[in-house]
């Protein structure tokens, strides 16, 4: 829960409701990558993430 | 009141402690798992420092972290929104990281806290900082200006790359950021990659090939992937580059601009593998250039402070200095992501806080000389040897510098264990190898049979501060290794026309200079000043070593094989000693003889442990 009241905040601050919908596809598209994948391996190039 | 500064969960985790401004200790998880680049919590470096305070978890008032993971997923998202489809294969890397784990960093760091002390109201206590304030931060508190110009520069943080502020007194604002992709540290790790050198820790080695070759590619660069505008501001030409969207720096069309694929690791080194990495550093020093001299112009500043993994480019630096737009420059000696923790912690306190700043001295900064690690007491050293099995023995202050200097002066290779561990990626002498930087055959046997890593690279030069002028064009302190500077013209030896004609290592071989195990195939040093007040062992060792020979400078690489993060207790460094063709550790007053000790056996190769860095 914090961490959605974060995001909320976060939007709020930075006005960037337009992400919201995108955001929930690209986590719900996420949340399929998770299951479908046994662990989630940190890739080996910069920290870009 | 005490603030805990945390970097971790991306590269070279870390933890800093200050007490009210003041830099307690700060150490790298690296030092302690024996893990290179180690990014997981620093449990131990958290426990370490709390137990340098003489405090307890719970007396900490704040715990800050070095950045903002929420703006980071911002970035990621929209980065992958401007590509899309083309950055699936990442964005499957990426995501299911961040579900899983780093957008709930608050909580995790709450849970890895817990362990710590689990009554303790962590997530009241947390702060999160931005990562360029973080780095800049970490820049301008501890230097010894009221106030300057602060430039920071790495790969990436949240969204900044390039960042300048402007430090006065307590007070830093950043003023104007470059945003990614377009990053000077992010062009300078695809070179590494397209080098076959590992990202993000393979950089110096392309710093130290630059030197041998030619800058022929340097147009080619400017023309096609970087847009540099006269104010040092850039432009990356994304269309060459993959790491936007996928798991290489590189693409094809790259590839093609260069004309070859990118080199394997560990092949062999060509001429022109020398011309990239030429080009590429003086491209780099172009931009910090027309930046450096773009910030004098606008603030009027005659200081200035850098940060960020770019500020390790001591060749870039050495240039910046010499070019004369600040009077004085100060340079973070943790300048990556680990100095990140000691910046969060630093800018809580000045400015979340607003705490008064007061800089002590304008000869000292308020890094203590960056050793701010482990310190073990001659009796605890002793008792660790002993049950180590080691056969020592123990001198007095007076004795051990004269036999060591006597050691050096014969050609050993020496493991020098004193004081305080070094906080950053450089041995300043308090972990330190040490050999004779007058022997020409110093470079390859320290490169080869001590470090076992590649040959071309050179060695840094410690040297008293008082003789700097004899040896050296700098004029100033240079405590951390972070400027290079040429040997001076009579201590040259002058390369004959069919020794100019050779190329790479053999070039290298050639004696350049009265110092030639530290000095570079273009006469340049990465030169460590040394001063009695932050380091009066290893000061009185140099002096020792002068009076014998006349040469007030050593050799000074870290205590760490290839691989290796840089030994932390007595028995890191009687391993390393013992693995190694070292011929003598002084740990302490404890002097170590390689011939006495009881045979060294070890059920699996070693080797094995490190993968290459």
């Amino acid at each position: 829960m914090d961490l959605l009241k974060e995001f909320w905040l976060f939007l709020r601050e930075r006005k960037k409701f337009w992400l919201l919908p995108i955001i929930i596809t690209m986590l719900l598209l996420g949340l399929i990558l998770v299951f479908a994948q046994g662990t989630a391996v940190a890739p080996f190039i910069y920290t870009l993430f | 009141m005490y603030i805990l500064g945390i970097s971790a969960f991306y590269h070279d985790s870390a933890a800093a402690l200050i007490c009210d401004g003041v830099i307690v200790a700060a150490a790298q998880e690296e030092r302690f798992t024996r893990k290179k680049h180690d990014a997981g919590f620093p449990h131990q470096a958290l426990d370490y420092c709390l137990s340098q305070a003489g405090i307890g978890p719970s007396q900490l008032d704040q715990v800050v972290f070095y950045e903002k993971p929420i703006l980071k997923f911002e970035r990621l998202l929209e980065n992958y929104l401007a590509f899309a489809p083309r950055g699936f294969s990442s964005f499957k890397m990426a995501i299911p990281v961040w579900l899983r784990e780093k957008l709930f960093l608050k909580d995790l760091l709450c849970k890895c806290l817990k362990k710590h002390d689990p009554g303790c109201p962590w997530s009241e206590r947390l702060l999160f900082g931005e990562h360029h304030l973080s780095h800049a931060a970490s820049a301008f508190y501890p230097s010894p200006f009221e106030e300057a110009a602060v430039l920071t520069m790495d790969g990436v943080g949240e969204w900044t790359t390039t960042s300048l502020a402007v430090g006065r007194g307590n007070r830093l604002e950043i003023l104007k950021e470059i945003h990614f992709p377009h990053s000077l540290g992010l062009l300078y790790s695809a070179f590494t990659y397209y080098a076959g050198f590992k990202v993000n820790s393979g950089e110096y080695k392309l710093m130290g090939l630059a030197p041998y070759g030619e800058p022929r590619f340097g147009d080619l660069i400017r023309k096609h992937l970087v847009d540099i505008k006269p104010d040092g501001s850039f432009r990356l030409d994304m269309s060459y580059f993959d790491y936007c969207t996928g798991l290489t720096m590189t693409n094809r069309k790259f590839d093609n601009l260069f004309g070859a694929p990118p080199r394997k690791p560990e092949t062999a080194l060509t001429r022109r593998d020398m011309d990239i990495a030429a080009s590429i550093q003086q491209v780099t020093e172009d931009i910090v250039l027309k930046l450096v001299r773009g910030i004098s112009a606008e603030t009027g500043m005659n200081n200035l402070c850098l940060a960020g993994g770019v500020a390790l480019n001591c060749v870039a630096n050495g240039k910046v200095l010499r070019d004369g737009c600040f009077e004085k420059i100060w340079i973070q000696p943790a300048s990556g992501d680990a100095g990140g923790a000691l910046g969060a912690a630093l800018s809580a306190y000045y400015l979340h806080k607003d705490k008064p700043r007061a800089v002590v001295s304008t000869e000292l900064d308020g890094m203590q000389g960056a050793y701010l690690g482990p310190f073990f007491e001659q009796n605890e050293i002793e008792r660790r040897l002993q049950s180590l099995g080691a056969r020592y023995s123990v001198s007095s202050d007076a004795e051990l510098f004269e036999t060591c200097a006597g050691l050096l002066a014969e050609g050993k290779a020496l493991g020098w264990f004193q004081g305080r561990m070094e906080f950053g990626p450089r041995a300043l002498g308090g972990r330190s190898i040490l050999g004779d930087a007058r022997s020409p055959q110093m470079q390859s046997v320290l490169n080869l049979k001590v470090k076992f890593r590649e040959s071309f690279r050179p060695f840094a030069p410690s040297i008293l501060r008082e003789d700097l002028h004899d040896w050296f064009g700098l004029e100033c302190d240079s405590p951390y290794m972070l400027l290079v500077a040429d040997v001076v013209e009579k201590r040259r030896i002058p390369m004959d026309g069919q020794q100019q004609a050779l190329f790479g290592i053999e070039k290298l071989n050639i004696p350049r200079s009265d110092i030639p195990a530290v000095t570079h195939v273009d006469y340049s040093a990465r030169i460590q000043t040394v001063h009695a007040s932050t380091n009066p062992r290893y000061h009185a060792l140099l002096t020792a070593f002068k009076a014998r020979t006349g040469c007030p400078v050593l050799v000074n690489t870290s205590f760490n094989v290839r691989g290796e993060p840089i030994v932390c207790t007595p028995e890191d460094a009687y391993r390393c000693f013992m693995r190694t063709g070292l011929d003598f550790l002084v740990i302490g007053n404890a002097v170590l003889r390689k011939e006495e000790q009881p045979l060294w056996r070890e059920a699996d190769d070693w080797r094995e442990q490190f993968a290459l860095d």
